[in-house]
């Protein structure tokens, strides 16, 4: 069978058998203990700084950010932005209690409608889990509240993000996942900026197969 | 099916220098990737202490491949997932046929795949009614043109903006002839709208990955473009195609490691998209693959464990190494006859097709270093290039002229008396005959040297003389 040829063939190459027991307890312990290795010291700062150093790093990176001071204030950042993009006032959303939780009919022009994206969506509405400082960029796990069409099938994606949920390192997000997620879900994209390719004469042009923007809403609830 | 053209090395070298517009795109790319990775190092004071950390996390998954291929095998079923192991090629394509055919699938999209190129998937699937589209921008016009890429991770290197518009007005004939290309942005729209429909119909996406985690069972990819993330999330099916040393322990093992490679490879900070994949649609999920398959490939990995090329495992394909190779910055990467170009190809193809077949890629180097120097897991390709040198010089694949010279040579230098005076002789006699002009423009047995360059006249004295009597006179202390 292919599956034992090969790990024969590893074996032979390594020079020895099966690990024994105590290796292989040693080593089950490094998976279930999963060391942190060198974090780099970029994003170890106050929360507030962790914050402007994420909205620098999504700029950079092509994207945008509007910081508002709670939730009632989201509909209007929405719509302003749609407005200063020349985009329709329909978008798909993530069915997301605190999504749900905004209160839209502030803004009555908005249109939305839940669910995943289809092909024909201009503008989704994507609820981050998490925002890492160190590149700016969003954790995005995939869940029923969480579709992953959302992040990939508009040509304008916007994603609300809590301050309280952005950390500095990938590393405190992943512990976060694990804590509040239980197990890996089945899709976790971690997204910085709007999509691009450099594949012709390799110069950068945004908007390749993904959304061409990528807005964040960034809630400052933190503090 | 592209065979390999590496024993041509040569020939194909020689085609490569005189081909103006490979030239005019090697010009033009190749300074912008090694400006862009120093930025992005500068910007990381600690990024020489976790190039060290990466290199330890895959000499680690490697001296343990067994455990961690059983454990990954383990949680990818947990998830929902199966894992097809391949010992070769051909077991590979076999085994992603027969996925494709149970799915009934027609079309397939694919997402950038350098073992797919290894395997040449796309013909095999042809060859069989089912149509691969690739959907990576540079795969795609690759794809059109029926060519192997270039670069590992910008596969139409050599292209130019002319060849891109000529390739589509052939083959998007269903667009107008009359439309105008005026920018990229034309191609890159074009493209966009013409493979939104392939994504939308395919029945099976075909991806690569960048990384396989033990601890959980996930897929890692990381592209910019976003068709990756399309090719596995719309189709019904989700194919993972994936070498043994794509291992890694754990999501931190995995964390680190991706600190350094955009870094490397593209001077980004991180990549646009990178994601983690882990096994099929849950109960609940709007959408993803209903299956997840990975093909787990050897082809010639196991074979290079326990080896003085166990180290080249470690490549994470970020292809710093050819962007600052001045060999593969005169001929591209099409020169190198298969799918693995530059100093990293210079060292694995050997190991896959063999030193026969291969043998001119590890001699053509300077042997600069530079490779080595930018490496995000400290491979020592110099070395191993070396190692392939004397594998090949062993097994007598060396050309003679190379072999008598090197045995002329090595006479005299277990003979240092021998070579002390024969190379005085030379430098004296090269030096009167040189005398008036300080320079040749010919001569015997050096026309390699002398037909692109002048010959600088010795000045009469071997280093050796000189440095006896600099020594006598107190020059040195």
């Amino acid at each position: 069978m292919s599956r034992d040829a090969i790990l024969n063939a590893v074996r032979r190459g390594l020079k020895r058998g099966p690990l024994p027991a105590d290796q292989i307890a040693m080593l089950r312990g490094r998976l279930d203990g999963h060391p942190r290795h060198l974090i780099p010291a970029r994003s170890r700062l106050p929360h507030a700084e962790q914050v402007d150093l994420f909205v620098r790093n999504v700029e950079k990176e092509f994207g945008s950010v509007t910081r508002v001071p709670d939730l009632d204030a989201v509909p209007g950042a929405v719509a302003d932005f749609l407005a200063a993009q020349n985009l329709p006032t329909s978008f798909v959303m993530a069915p997301h209690p605190e999504l749900r939780a905004v209160p839209w009919s502030n803004r009555p022009l908005l249109e939305m409608r839940e669910g995943r994206a289809q092909a024909t969506d201009q503008v989704s509405l994507q609820h981050a889990f998490a925002g890492i400082a160190e590149t700016g960029t969003l954790m995005l796990p995939s869940a029923a509240e969480r579709p992953t069409t959302l992040n990939l099938l508009a040509d304008t994606e916007i994603v609300l993000l809590r301050a309280s949920r952005l950390v500095g390192a990938y590393e405190e997000a992943w512990d976060l996942l694990r804590a509040e997620m239980g197990g890996m879900p089945r899709n976790v994209m971690l997204v910085t900026g709007p999509s691009r390719s450099a594949d012709i004469e390799q110069t950068l042009e945004l908007g390749a197969h993904g959304p061409r923007q990528l807005h964040v809403v960034l809630v400052e609830d933190a503090g | 099916m592209h065979v390999s053209t590496a024993p041509a090395f040569k020939a194909n070298a020689h085609r490569a220098l005189a081909n103006p517009g490979l030239q005019k795109a090697l010009a033009r790319s190749g300074p912008s990737f090694i400006a862009r990775r120093a930025a992005a190092v500068a910007g990381l004071p600690e990024f020489e202490q976790l190039r060290d950390t990466a290199r330890d996390i895959k000499n680690h998954t490697l001296a343990h491949l067994d455990f961690y291929l059983e454990e990954y095998e383990r949680n990818v079923l947990a998830s929902g997932g199966k894992v097809h192991w391949c010992t070769d090629a051909d077991a590979a394509r076999a085994t992603v046929l027969d996925i494709c055919q149970k799915a009934n699938a027609r079309t397939v999209t694919k997402g950038k795949s350098m073992i797919g190129e290894e395997i040449a998937i796309n013909h095999h699937l042809e060859a069989h009614g089912i149509t691969p589209i690739e959907t990576d921008l540079g795969e795609y016009i690759i794809q059109l043109r029926d060519e192997l890429p270039s670069h590992i991770i910008a596969p139409a290197f050599h292209l130019n903006m002319e060849d891109w518009e000529e390739a589509f007005r052939k083959s998007h004939t269903d667009l107008p002839a009359d439309r105008v290309f005026n920018e990229r942005r034309d191609i890159l729209t074009e493209a966009r709208t013409k493979l939104r429909s392939a994504f939308l119909q395919s029945d099976v996406g075909i991806t690569g990955a960048n990384f396989l985690i033990a601890a959980t069972g996930s897929s890692v990819i990381v592209t910019n473009e976003g068709n990756g993330d399309l090719t596995q999330t719309l189709p019904r099916v989700h194919i993972v195609l994936a070498s043994l040393e794509k291992m890694v322990p754990t999501i931190e093992d995995c964390t680190s490691l991706l600190r350094v490679l955009a870094r490397s490879a593209t001077g980004q900070d991180f990549s646009v998209y990178t994601t983690f994949s882990t096994g099929a649609r849950r109960p609940g999920d709007l959408d993803g693959p209903e299956e997840y398959h990975v093909v787990l490939i050897d082809n010639g990995r196991s074979a290079m464990i326990g080896t003085e090329f166990q180290d080249m495992l470690r490549c994470i394909r970020c292809a710093a190494c050819m962007n600052h190779c001045p060999v593969y910055g005169a001929v591209g990467g099409h020169a190198y006859g298969w799918v693995y170009p530059g100093p990293m190809g210079s060292v694995l193809t050997p190991g896959l097709l063999g030193v026969d077949q291969a043998g001119h890629l590890p001699n053509a180097s300077t042997f600069c270093g530079k490779c080595e120097s930018v490496c995000p897991v400290r491979i020592p390709l110099p070395k191993l290039m070396r190692h392939w040198r004397e594998r090949e010089f062993e097994r007598h694949l060396t050309p003679a002229a190379v072999r008598t010279n090197l045995a002329l040579w090595a006479w005299f230098a277990r003979r240092p008396q021998m070579y002390r005076i024969a190379t005085s002789i030379a430098a004296r006699s090269l030096g009167w005959l040189g005398r008036k002009k300080r320079s040749f423009k010919h001569l015997p047995f050096a026309g390699g040297w002398t037909q692109d360059r002048d010959l600088p006249a010795p000045e009469g004295e071997t280093f050796f003389a000189r440095y006896a009597r600099e020594q006598r006179q107190g020059l040195h202390r």
